[in-house]
């Protein structure tokens, strides 16, 4: 019981980091390698106002939000609408974003930097959290719930909602979603704005239970790229399962048999998903 | 056609400004540096490294500069971001000497970037005053380099003085035989548990948990539970600075209840007690200062006043003595000449704000080893030959 929550938790941690990423990459058809750093920002902004303020990052997170969305989609109209605009196939783009991303990472980690070179630690609800006799942090449930929300968020916005509609259908194809009348670059950078802005409330939330430093971004960009290969590009399900198995199978080996072996487990498992279901759990198979 | 325009103003203006640099480049004693600002280790570097080389050369300009041979010369700091990489750091540090063309160079930070770049500095015979290196492998490597020198202690002194700390404490009847031991999967984290398990055996201690860790592991709960349940009375970990502020919070959150708590590099960090407060009273980390000297605590206040940020309780020191030594070494041997600086250093004793410092093959024997966070105050409690070690406390859960 103590595994299945433990690693519970682990996976609401992980599916923070996967969501926004899912929604850039599966949509906005951009594969943001600066990911990692959005979280970092987010982290940042919350030990800031944490150390400054003494004000909780949950309000943090409230506040950051909104400017990580503005922020993003600024980013996606200037820097990265006309890579999407030049590039002639899906082929192109992606290595387009991709240089044009990692480059953006190194900027961000610059700044970063430049803010703050040392620690973001801190302490907030770093307090015992006793569930049926186990005891867990507090900091990390309370991350958790926000991972249930802003997942339910989403699914509920994707799946109940014209736009919601619209962006999955941009997700499929999105030359014949153009043909339908959908506004598929407005849509984009919608997509990448918001996935920017849950990277970054991710971010805040994790910062509270995992000490983060500036360059610290590419270790999530891969965990990220990991769960959403898993869980199948752009499909919000998917990234919640994967995110979700990779929290269990890494507490399960951490507990069971030993802490050195999690990094192993995990890559096993993302072998095996490659292996028999390339597409991902959700993915379609191209057709 | 604007940006060529744009670059090519930048570089005359460049230029320009370097043209000006050399022209005082005669009365100006140049110092690189390398480290991480970025990377795995630049959250530790900003902290040890850094501040210090600001630290130091701002005094020693502020003196009027150091006295070479009857004429007083400024010290100017060059440096450079090694992103730790060492691909990147050797690359800086070759750049320093053909470019640059620096006089003197500031030791790398982390052990493996001593080690790696040792080869490069000997080759331009720059006086090497490694700090943050600490290996068994500290002979061998100073009998190849004439020019390397290492002052913070190595692998076996750091574990034994561990070992000594739960040896105390039984005697004293504070704990029994029970360790759990963790430690990093990293070169760092593996030797020093394989230099700790037979001397932890040898004492007759029981190692009840004794297990590994991937650096950057998102949550180590399952560590402190897994501990935990084999009911230790002592917990050991050769921890990196992420991993002691992460099992450190689960060590509380879970109510790890042990006397005796050890966690590796960064407990003695400013930030650790800023995330905990005095619930971590008691908590034994690598490293030490004697907090009572006044020589310290002058310069715990210039670190304060001059970077603006606190020292931490262990290698900060140990850096800016470093400094010292070469600065002192500038002036015992009068001259810009790098040998005549390596014998100078190799022969005379320093007098620095952890006391004399010389060196025995190259190699400095007074150190700290462990220290304990007492009352807000991080304490060295074991050392090699240094004096004022503060008595040991048992931890006394976590509030």
């Amino acid at each position: 019981m103590d595994i299945i929550i433990t690693g519970l938790l682990l996976g609401g941690t992980y599916a923070l980091i996967a969501f926004g990423l899912n929604l850039q990459y599966g949509v906005a058809r951009i594969m943001n390698l600066a990911n990692g750093e959005m979280i970092v920002l987010g982290a940042l902004a919350a030990f800031w106002i944490f150390v400054a303020d003494a004000i909780s990052p949950i309000l943090t997170m409230l506040i950051v939000a909104p400017l990580s969305f503005f922020g993003n989609w600024l980013i996606y109209r200037f820097l990265l609408r006309p890579l999407v605009r030049r590039a002639k196939n899906q082929g192109q783009l992606e290595v387009d974003s991709i240089l044009a991303t990692f480059g953006m990472a190194f900027a961000l980690v610059g700044i970063m930097v430049s803010i703050h070179g040392e620690y973001y630690t801190y302490s907030y609800l770093a307090e015992p959290f006793e569930i049926l006799g186990e005891t867990f942090a507090l900091n990390r449930i309370v991350a958790f719930c926000f991972a249930v929300l802003i997942g339910a968020a989403l699914w509920l916005w994707l799946y109940f909602t014209r736009t919601g509609m619209a962006v999955r259908a941009v997700s499929v194809s999105t030359e014949a979603s153009g043909l339908v009348g959908i506004n598929v670059p407005q849509l984009s950078a919608i997509a990448f704005a918001l996935g920017g802005a849950v990277t970054t409330m991710g971010g805040t939330l994790i910062s509270t239970f995992i000490t983060l430093d500036a360059s610290v971004g590419v270790v999530f960009t891969m965990k990220a790229l990991i769960i959403i290969i898993m869980g199948g590009v752009g499909d919000i399900r998917g990234a919640i399962v994967a995110a979700l198995i990779l929290g269990l199978v890494e507490t399960a080996v951490a507990r069971l048999i030993d802490p050195g072996l999690t990094l192993a487990a995990a890559y096993a498992i993302f072998v095996l998903i490659l292996l028999f279901r390339p597409q991902g759990l959700f993915g379609r198979k191209p057709s | 056609m604007k940006l060529t325009k744009l670059f090519k103003s930048a570089a005359i203006g460049l230029s320009a400004s370097m043209l000006a640099v050399s022209v005082q480049a005669a009365d100006v004693i140049k110092i690189g540096a390398v480290a991480p600002k970025t990377g795995a280790l630049g959250g530790g570097a900003v902290v040890t490294q850094w501040p210090n080389v600001e630290l130091w050369s701002k005094q020693v300009n502020a003196a009027g500069g150091l006295d070479v041979g009857g004429k007083k010369m400024m010290v100017e700091i060059i440096e450079y971001d090694d992103k730790t990489n060492p691909g990147e750091h050797i690359k800086a540090a070759q750049r320093l000497a053909e470019v640059d063309k620096v006089d003197f160079i500031v030791a790398p930070y982390g052990t493996g970037f001593n080690l790696a770049a040792a080869p490069i500095y000997a080759k331009y015979n720059y006086p090497h005053i490694a700090v943050s290196a600490i290996s068994d492998k500290m002979p061998e490597l100073t009998a190849r380099y004439s020019n390397l020198f290492f002052t913070l202690g190595n692998t076996t002194s750091f574990s034994e003085s561990v070992v000594d700390i739960l040896k105390d404490m039984r005697a004293a009847g504070t704990i029994g035989n029970r360790v759990a031991m963790v430690n990093v999967a990293d070169a760092f984290g593996i030797e020093l548990a394989e230099a700790a398990r037979p001397r932890l055996k040898e004492a007759g201690f029981d190692i009840v948990y004794d297990k590994s860790y991937p650096l950057g592991t998102p949550d180590l709960s399952p560590i402190i539970k897994g501990a935990k349940e084999s009911n230790p009375d002592a917990f050991v970990a050769w921890s990196y600075p992420p991993d002691t502020f992460a099992l450190t919070e689960q060590a509380i959150i879970q109510d790890l209840d042990v006397k005796m708590y050890y966690t590796a590099v960064a407990t003695c960090f400013p930030a650790f007690v800023g995330k905990f407060g005095s619930k971590i009273n008691g908590v034994f980390g690598a490293g030490g200062v004697n907090q009572d000297s006044p020589d310290i605590q002058a310069y715990f206040k210039a670190h304060k006043d001059i970077t603006g940020k606190d020292a931490d309780g262990w290698a900060s020191a140990n850096t800016y003595v470093s400094l010292q030594i070469l600065g002192q070494a500038i002036e015992g041997a009068g001259t810009l000449d790098r040998q005549a600086v390596i014998d100078y250093i190799k022969a005379s004793s320093f007098d620095t704000i952890m006391g004399p410092i010389s060196f025995e093959d190259q190699i400095s024997n007074r150190f700290w080893t462990v220290g304990q966070w007492q009352d807000g105050k991080f304490r060295g409690v074991k050392s090699s030959q240094m004096a004022g070690a503060a008595p040991i406390v048992a931890k006394d859960g976590w509030n």
